[in-house]
């Protein structure tokens, strides 16, 4: 699912023919229609907005249409699985450049690197290779370990880190398809926990009803914490990613105040802590004690179908969809937009009070100011990748938790600080971003582009135009 | 109330913009916020003296501190913010805008109470007028920098929410550069430079490969996050000496004038980030309202296509506005390891580039405007800072949310609704 085909500017009008002429200057000038389409609504809704984001560009839709006629080998060629398959592998080997180059034993040998190059290619090779072996190790499968369930302890890890990053991505994939850039999902992560874990503390329930009521007080948390930005920016116009930065900052405070009250801190300790949840209150195990894995990550599952289901089958996802594709064309058909915004920042305030209940409830088991962990600001890298479809936020969600479980024990062991993950994500995202520019790097023809035209032309027009159309 | 009623007569006739639509919402939150006044600042007002001072003993020009009563400026204010917020409902019910004035005085009013409660309540009632005002100057510098980074580019139409990152990347070459040289002007040097990378990149994917602003400016973000942090903890750390040891910028004082009270430490005793602080402020204003690159910069912003119509190569000054707004947003990240502290230190920016963001909304995609704006955050931050000092009733962590609940309380259109460069964030596409 990609967000373009949502889009009600009719970007396969016009009739194609695949031999010869200049679809991709015929593209260009549709987009630029589109983008004019884009700039009145501008003007109608302008007052405080910047501009609906348009959520994460994609070349997705419009290629399959054209690529269904060509080879197998060019839909691979110009899909958009290459692309990101390609994004990935050139971030790392940026990300290994940078070790390699800040490693003090290439350092060291660069100084005689004239005399005797292959020390310095080597030590850059060892540098990179062990780090990233040992981010494999850490996240995917351990070989070096004695038992199965030590080698497969890492791929468990992953899903656990994964399960807050799956929730809260969702959150922000869904206010994207609404047109809203949720930056807030670190507040409304915050304040989830909070009030999953003061009825995990405060209220002794039985088993079951316990766990199901801090799991509701998450959500509930988190929905009015992202509800309070739609009811603003439906209200005030105000613009919801200054809303929800600043929601970000007063979230913190207001939890650390809490945490110095004493109906949230621990008896007896000065520290801003909660005490610990009862055992009532947190997932279950999901594999046996040897492993984290608790019962979050399904309902991380869970919450995944049901995004879809609501964006895809859904009045009301239908109706987020079309405000998002085009407030002003929605208002004209009736759609409520100002409700349509109330709904999706709070249904996303959900999602993230439920990253914030995998927390609390799920690997913490204690409230802190420090719970949300940077979750909240990942989720809008993994819904990006994810290009806001709930399954590609799931996959994103599983690869970045990949990166942060194996970055611990990279760091560990290697000794090379998991910043260099923050660093590869962020490059894996620009480059999807940008296919065209991934295509020019490699060399890739253009989707649409006639086959004659390709070797002679400039890729790099192409790609623009392209890149304009996507 | 007797200046307010004299004066209302005299405002020019508002435009009758809003006709038929009567917002509630301005005289709603002038009346919550003076009965909350009257609830605290009056009725809980501290019942000692607050004393103000003006300038310290050893200054040229010695003034005498300002000592008020707690109550009675408490209650003075209270009333005046009840007869404002009456007033603004009177002008709403007879379908008129609320003035500007209006508000301004009412927040300058509900500002001064605030202040007289907030430092009565401490423990020890006195505070250094000259050193809050000062410090707020000092502590706004890269906010105002990177506002007017954000100024650059989103009047020309790219929304730029890779402020963080520039200043981030700014503080970090100017640490590496001025250690490594030795001499913090190189260090300034570099980090507009850096500045500069930051913009290229966001340019580039903005512009050149049409990729959403937001979503570039948010990645950049954590882009640069990381690879200072990266950095930081791969190269800096390890030899500090040589990596992270930059000589501080001196504080350059002009003669006489830094003599004067209160205003003189904050005009005349600055660094030189300080005092290029002034002059970007005063040169973009200037060239975005009066001269043709500033008028080719709005109309690109407004209507790209009506530029483009007259020969204004769109996507050319879009670019060279970004690159610029780098070197600003640059410069003013050099504050943080050049003037604040000497060495930099992991995402030590601390999502101060967010701030400036919404300092530039606050004040409406205009260099002044977003100059008090980022004003006003920096006596935010300073007072919970002096006042955690002076040990308050009020918990820490509220003086700390103090500038974020002001933000959003101005966004949500008490300072009016504010309105964006029409094109601003949305690509141009030439066809």
């Amino acid at each position: 699912m990609s967000p373009q085909e949502d889009r009600p500017v009719p970007d396969n009008a016009e009739p194609k023919d695949d031999g010869g002429g200049s679809p991709t200057r015929r593209q260009a000038r549709a987009t630029a229609r589109q983008d004019e389409v884009r700039q009145e609504n501008e003007v109608e809704t302008a007052g405080g907005e910047i501009p609906p984001p348009a959520a994460p560009v994609s070349a997705a839709s419009r290629t399959t249409d054209e690529a269904s006629e060509a080879s197998l080998l060019e839909r691979v060629m110009t899909g958009n699985a290459l692309v990101a398959f390609l994004s990935v592998v050139l971030s790392l080997i940026i990300g290994g450049l940078l070790i390699a180059l800040t490693d003090p034993e290439v350092a060291r040998t660069s100084s005689y690197f004239l005399g005797r190059p292959q020390d310095l290619l080597g030590a850059a090779w060892s540098a990179a290779s062990g780090a990233y072996i040992a981010l494999f190790q850490g996240s995917i499968i351990n070989f070096e370990a004695d038992s199965f369930s030590r080698m497969i302890y890492p791929l468990t890890q992953t899903l656990t880190v994964a399960t807050p990053l799956i929730c809260a991505g969702l959150g922000v994939a869904l206010a994207f398809r609404a047109g809203l850039f949720n930056i807030g999902a670190q507040g409304q992560i915050l304040i989830g926990a909070t009030f999953a874990a003061w009825v995990g503390f405060t209220l002794h329930l039985p088993v079951g009803l316990h766990l199901l009521l801090v799991i509701l007080a998450g959500v509930v948390g988190g929905a009015l914490w992202g509800g309070l930005v739609g009811l603003l920016k439906a209200r005030t116009g105000a613009h919801e990613v200054i809303l929800t930065i600043m929601f970000n900052y007063i979230a913190t405070n207001l939890v650390l105040y809490l945490l110095t009250t004493p109906g949230f801190q621990r008896p007896g300790s000065t520290n801003p802590i909660s005490p610990q949840l009862d055992s009532t209150a947190v997932y279950p195990l999901l594999l046996g004690s040897q492993f984290r894995l608790h019962w979050g990550f399904v309902v991380a599952v869970v919450a995944t179908v049901f995004v879809w289901w609501l964006l895809n089958r859904s009045t009301v996802g239908f109706e987020l969809r079309a405000v998002g594709a085009n407030p002003s064309a929605a208002r004209t058909a009736g759609i409520n937009v100002n409700r349509g915004y109330m709904v999706a920042m709070a249904v996303a305030g959900g999602l993230a009070g439920l990253a914030g209940v995998a927390q609390v409830a799920g690997t913490e088991r204690v409230l802190t100011s420090g719970v949300a962990a940077s979750f909240g600001f990942d989720a809008i890298t993994v819904a990006l990748l994810g290009r806001s479809s709930p399954w590609g936020t799931f996959a994103a969600g599983l690869l970045f938790g990949a990166f942060r479980a194996g970055g611990v024990t990279m760091q560990a062991s290697t000794g090379t600080s998991i910043d260099i993950v923050l660093v590869v994500q962020s490059l894996i995202v620009l480059f999807i971003a940008a296919p065209p520019l991934i295509r020019a790097l490699f060399r890739l023809p253009a989707p649409g582009a006639p086959r004659s035209q390709r070797r002679g032309r400039s890729t790099n027009r192409t790609s623009a135009s392209t890149g304009a159309a996507a | 109330m007797s200046t307010a009623t004299a004066s209302a007569p005299t405002t020019p006739g508002s435009p009758p913009e809003e006709q038929g639509v009567r917002s509630w919402k301005n005289p709603i939150i002038l009346s919550v916020l003076s009965v909350i006044a009257l609830l605290v600042f009056a009725i809980g007002a501290p019942a000692n003296d607050v004393t103000f001072r003006l300038s310290e003993q050893g200054d040229a020009i010695v003034l005498p501190p300002i000592v008020v009563s707690g109550p009675l400026i408490g209650w003075i204010a209270a009333l005046v913010l009840l007869a404002l917020a009456v007033l603004a409902v009177l002008f709403t019910r007879a379908g008129r805008r609320i003035p500007v004035w209006l508000l301004a005085l009412f927040s300058v009013v509900f500002l001064i109470a605030f202040l007289t409660w907030v430092v009565g309540s401490a423990r020890t009632p006195n505070v250094a007028l000259y050193g809050l005002l000062a410090g707020s100057v000092t502590l706004a510098v890269p906010l105002i920098f990177g506002s007017l980074s954000g100024v650059l580019c989103e009047r020309s139409g790219v929304v730029n929410i890779a402020i963080e990152g520039q200043l981030l990347f700014g503080a970090f070459a100017a640490a590496v550069a001025g250690s490594l040289t030795g001499n913090a002007f190189v260090g300034l040097l570099a980090a507009a430079v850096a500045g500069v990378l930051v913009s290229l990149v966001l340019a580039v994917f903005s512009i050149r490969y049409v990729v959403n602003q937001v979503i570039v400016g948010v990645v950049l973000n954590v882009l640069v996050s990381g690879l200072t942090g990266f950095l930081y903890s791969a190269v800096l750390t390890s030899d500090s000496q040589r990596w992270n040891s930059p000589p501080r910028l001196p504080v350059i004082e002009i003669p006489v004038l830094a003599d004067i009270p209160v205003i003189g430490p904050i005009l005349f005793e600055q660094t030189i980030v300080g005092y290029l602080m002034y002059v970007a402020v005063a040169v973009i204003y200037v060239a975005l309202y009066h001269s043709r690159w500033g008028l080719r910069t709005r109309a690109v912003g407004e209507h790209p296509k009506a530029a483009d119509t007259l020969g204004v190569n769109v996507n050319r000054m879009r670019f060279t506005n970004v690159l610029l707004a780098g070197v600003v947003a640059g410069v003013g990240g050099s504050f943080f390891t050049l003037v604040a502290v000497s060495g930099f230190n992991r995402d030590m920016t601390a999502g101060q580039g967010y701030i400036a963001l919404a300092a530039l909304i606050f004040g409406r995609w205009n260099p002044i405007g977003a100059f008090f704006a980022a004003l006003l955050f920096g006596f935010a931050t300073n007072l919970s800072n002096v006042l955690s000092l002076l040990g308050t009733p009020v918990p820490d962590q509220f003086l700390r949310m103090l500038p974020y609940v002001v933000t959003v309380f101005a966004v949500a259109g008490l300072v009016g609704r504010s309105r964006a460069p029409g094109a601003s964030g949305i690509p141009y596409i030439k066809g």
